[in-house]
């Protein structure tokens, strides 16, 4: 069934079924979102950037959290809403090494992008900076992982897990610590890592890179 | 975390590998099965994570990402005097990351690890419940309140030499006894 909202007071059809934000990224209106696969059925809504406004609903809400209804009003650049995205983008901004000369991901890179749209500088100034020792996780055969620029969306892990049925990937310890691990190589082999690569592809940021020499 | 598995360790891991079989191959049984290997051997070597994860089918990193999610989960062996410095509201306002950090540099081991000699390990807790002596130590059960840095190295100099009274004793001992 086909359901008509309106979105910033343009009118937009989608299916039944869809999340908030996947009918408004199909329909070209842009919302940041970091952490957001498609038929993910739990959505993570871990990044804290997809919020909009929803008329009958007091605060904010992700987007991709929210089913569509029929004849919702929604609006996506509120005052609110964009005090909520550039606050998580400064936070996540506050523990990433915002080294983009040296980034593989330079300009192609999903903070980059929500960091223009939002007209939020990449060096804020308000947060104290947080960083990681380690710069460079070579310890996968066939990954490298950087923890400072890895935005923790989680993608990487999901994609593993849905395609190999096990993740090799797992988030391990907690707060500022946390970290994205392979932890341990010995059954890397048999998941074939050689030639997959999803989870590079899935980065949003330049947290993951295939090792030059595979 | 990868210190070399004591002969005793070893015995006991094998005992935790049969009492594994007693648990149903569920992943919802994980966090069970942690705690009761760490109740064995007293924390979590990579080997024990090892059994764990092929009992359970899943993968060994999955194992890690919960283990360390969780504040009772140690990867390193207790060493034989567990140190836990105090970083509660009160400690924390008189400075007990400073006090933390001097045991760690004086025993060049990060907190949360234990040092090669497994005589003393170095731990963080939240409040044991003495504000008012802030900032506190604990060193094998005996609270020392009103630390200082100056006070570090003297209090393990003085566990040391208590060690080695202990040893010659022994040592003087034992010709009689045999």
């Amino acid at each position: 069934m086909m359901l008509k909202l309106l979105v910033d007071n343009q009118e937009i059809e989608t299916r039944e079924g869809k999340t908030l934000l996947q009918a408004c990224l199909d329909n070209q209106i842009y919302i940041p979102n970091l952490c957001y696969l498609e038929n993910v059925e739990r959505p993570s809504a871990s990044c804290r950037m997809c919020f909009v406004e929803i008329e009958g609903i007091k605060q904010p809400v992700p987007s991709c959290t929210v089913q569509v209804r029929d004849e919702m009003v929604v609006k996506t650049d509120t005052p609110g809403v964009r005090q909520l995205q550039r606050t998580a983008l400064r936070l996540l901004l506050s523990v990433h090494d915002v080294d983009c000369k040296n980034c593989h991901a330079n300009k192609n890179c999903e903070l980059q992008n929500i960091a223009k749209f939002l007209k939020v500088g990449l060096k804020p100034k308000r947060l104290e900076r947080y960083l990681k020792e380690t710069q460079i996780d070579e310890t996968h055969p066939f990954l490298n992982h950087y923890p400072n620029r890895c935005v923790l969306c989680g993608k990487c892990v999901h994609i593993c897990r849905g395609k190999h049925g096990q993740s090799v990937l797992t988030f391990a310890k907690r707060g500022f610590d946390t970290v994205i691990s392979t932890y341990s190589v010995t059954d890397v082999s048999s998941l074939a890592c050689s030639d997959c690569g999803s989870c590079v592809k899935a980065c949003p940021v330049g947290a993951l890179a295939l090792k030059e020499s595979s | 975390m990868n210190q070399e598995l004591t002969e005793e360790e070893k015995d006991t891991l094998k005992h935790v590998a049969i009492k594994l079989e007693t648990f149903e191959k569920h992943r919802g049984n994980l966090i069970p099965i942690l705690q009761m290997v760490q109740n064995n051997l007293s924390y979590l070597p990579s080997e024990a994570l090892k059994i764990v994860a092929q009992h359970l089918g899943i993968l060994e990193s999955e194992v890690y990402g919960v283990a360390t999610f969780y504040n009772q989960f140690r990867f390193h062996p207790p060493g034989k005097y567990p140190i836990k410095v105090c970083l509660g509201t009160a400690c924390h306002v008189r400075a007990g990351d400073i006090i933390l950090e001097n045991f760690e540099r004086k025993l060049e081991i990060p907190e949360g690890q234990t040092t090669p000699d497994r005589k003393f390990s170095i731990e963080r807790v939240a409040c044991v419940g003495c504000c008012a002596l802030a900032p506190v130590a604990i060193i094998d059960e005996t609270v020392h309140g009103h630390m200082a840095p100056s006070k570090v190295e003297g209090l393990i100099l003085r566990i040391k030499l208590q060690e080695e009274m202990e040893e010659r004793e022994n040592k003087q001992h034992e010709p009689g006894q045999s």
